[in-house]
C-alpha cells in the first residue's frame, strides 16, 4: 500500500525563485534562509519518495475569475510551468502520475470534496519554487512524480481552515488505500505572515508565525478554530496561505514528530517558514 | 434565513470577494493577458488602445495611466494580477509595498527587517 512518510511545509515567495536562478545562497541576506534546506534534502536522499503532492494556491497562471475551483486537482502525465508576466524563467516541466491522481479524485469525491479535476494544469511559482529549494538539482529527483493540488486564495470566500484540514485527512486516507507501494511526501506550501495589497502592505507577525509552527506539529486542530477572516486579520491577507499548510498536515495521520523547522523575516515581504514532519506508521 | 454579520473591517486591507471580482473583472482580465510576453509588448506599444480592448472603465484607465497601486485596487484590481501589470515596469513587490505605504522603497524594506527583531 502508498504510505505518506512525511510532510514538509515552505514559504513560496517568487523572489526565491529569482535568487535561486542568479544563485545567491552566500548573500547575507539570502544565506539564513537557504542555510535551513539542507537537512530537509538530505532526510528527501535518505527516504527517496516516490510521488511528492504539493499543495499551493495558483496566482493568476492556470486559473482566472473566469473560473475560480475552490479545490482542484492536477491528473496530467506532466505540468508545464510557464511565463507569469514578471520575470521568472519557466522551469522545465515535472511528471506526474495520473493513475494516483485519479485514485485520489475518486477517493475524494467519495468523501464529498467536489473537485475540479485537471488534464491540464500550469503550475505557477506556487509549485515551482518549492521545488526547486527541495530538489535543487533536477537529476537527484530520480524518478520522483508530482500531483499538484491547488487551494483557491485569490478570491474570497476561501475554504475554511477547519475544510481544508479536513480534505488533507481525507487526502491522506485516499493515498494510504492505494494499491501500490509508493512513498508518498505531501508538502504545504505558501505563508506564513504577509500582506502584499494596500496600505497594511507589509504586515507581518512573528508571533502568530511561531505559534503557528508550533501548533501544527502537535495540535493543529487548534489552528482550524479561526475563521478566513482572523486569519487575514493575524496574518495578513496573503498569510492566509495558512491552509495550505493545514492540508498537509491533515494528511499526516500516523505518528507525527518534527525533525526540522525554520523561521525567518523576511524574505521579500513575508515571514518565511520551514518544517520537515516525519509521519510514522 | 438568516447570514452571519460581517466581520470587522481590517485597515488598510480591501478583502477580495464576489463584489470586487465583478468590479474589476475587466481591469484583472487585461492584467491577467499579461502572462504573454506578446501582450506585454502590445501594452506598451499602445496603452490606451489596450485599456480600451478590456474594456475598462475611466477609473481603471485613469489608475493604470497613474500606476498608481491603492487606485487600482479600489478600482478592483486583484493583486496578483496587478504584479504582473507592475511586472511590466519591473516593479516587484517591494516597491510596489512602498508606493501604498507612501515609503520609500529602503524605509519599506526596514519596516520588513524590523518585523523580525
Amino acid at each position: 500500500m502508498a504510505r505518506i512518510v512525511g510532510g514538509i511545509t515552505t514559504s513560496h515567495i517568487p523572489a526565491i525563485g529569482n535568487a535561486i536562478a542568479r544563485e545567491m545562497f552566500e548573500d547575507p541576506y539570502w544565506k539564513p534562509f537557504f542555510d535551513a534546506y539542507p537537512p530537509v534534502r538530505a532526510w528527501l536522499d535518505e527516504v527517496k519518495p516516490d510521488v511528492a503532492i504539493v499543495v499551493y494556491n495558483d496566482h493568476g497562471l492556470n486559473f482566472f475569475l473566469d473560473k475560480m475551483p475552490t479545490f482542484s486537482v492536477g491528473a496530467a502525465f506532466e505540468y508545464q510551468n510557464k511565463d507569469e508576466g514578471w520575470g521568472l524563467q519557466p522551469l522545465p516541466p515535472y511528471p506526474g502520475d495520473p493513475e494516483l491522481s485519479w485514485h485520489i479524485i475518486n477517493s475524494l469525491v467519495a468523501e464529498d470534496f467536489d473537485l475540479c479535476t485537471c488534464q491540464e494544469m500550469a503550475v505557477d511559482h506556487g509549485f515551482t519554487v518549492p521545488m526547486s529549494l527541495l530538489w535543487p538539482d533536477r537529476a537527484t529527483m530520480g524518478g520522483l512524480r508530482t500531483i499538484p493540488l491547488v487551494v483557491n486564495t485569490v478570491q474570497h470566500p476561501l475554504p475554511s481552515p477547519a475544510r481544508c484540514f479536513k480534505l488533507g485527512q481525507a487526502l491522506g486516507r485516499a493515498v494510504e488505500s492505494f494499491d501500490k507501494d509508493l512513498k508518498v511526501v505531501v508538502i504545504g506550501t505558501g505563508g506564513l505572515s504577509h500582506q502584499l495589497d494596500g496600505e497594511r502592505a507589509g504586515f507581518i507577525n512573528k508571533n502568530f508565525d511561531l505559534m503557528c509552527l508550533e501548533k501544527i506539529v502537535d495540535d493543529p486542530e487548534a489552528l482550524t478554530r479561526y475563521s478566513i477572516h482572523d486569519l487575514v486579520r493575524l496574518a495578513g491577507a496573503q498569510g492566509a496561505e495558512l491552509i495550505l499548510w493545514l492540508v498537509m498536515r491533515g494528511a499526516l495521520t500516523g505518528t507525527v514528530s518534527k525533525l526540522h523547522s525554520n523561521y525567518h523575516i523576511p524574505i521579500s515581504n513575508t515571514g518565511a517558514g520551514l518544517l520537515l514532519l516525519e509521519n510514522a506508521a | 434565513m438568516t447570514r452571519p454579520s460581517p466581520p470587522e473591517p481590517i485597515p488598510g486591507t480591501t478583502i477580495f470577494d464576489g463584489a470586487m471580482a465583478m468590479k474589476g473583472y475587466a481591469l484583472n482580465k487585461m492584467c491577467y493577458s499579461f502572462n504573454e510576453a506578446e501582450n506585454r509588448k502590445a501594452f506598451l506599444a499602445d496603452e490606451d488602445a489596450y485599456c480600451a480592448r478590456y474594456g475598462l472603465n475611466d477609473a481603471q484607465k485613469a489608475a493604470v495611466k497613474a500606476r498608481n497601486v491603492l487606485q487600482l485596487i479600489a478600482a478592483g484590481g486583484n493583486i496578483y494580477y496587478l504584479a504582473k501589470f507592475a511586472g511590466i515596469f519591473g516593479l516587484n513587490v517591494q516597491d510596489v509595498g512602498a508606493q501604498q505605504t507612501g515609503m520609500s522603497v529602503e524605509e519599506f524594506k526596514a519596516k520588513l527587517v524590523a518585523a523580525g527583531v
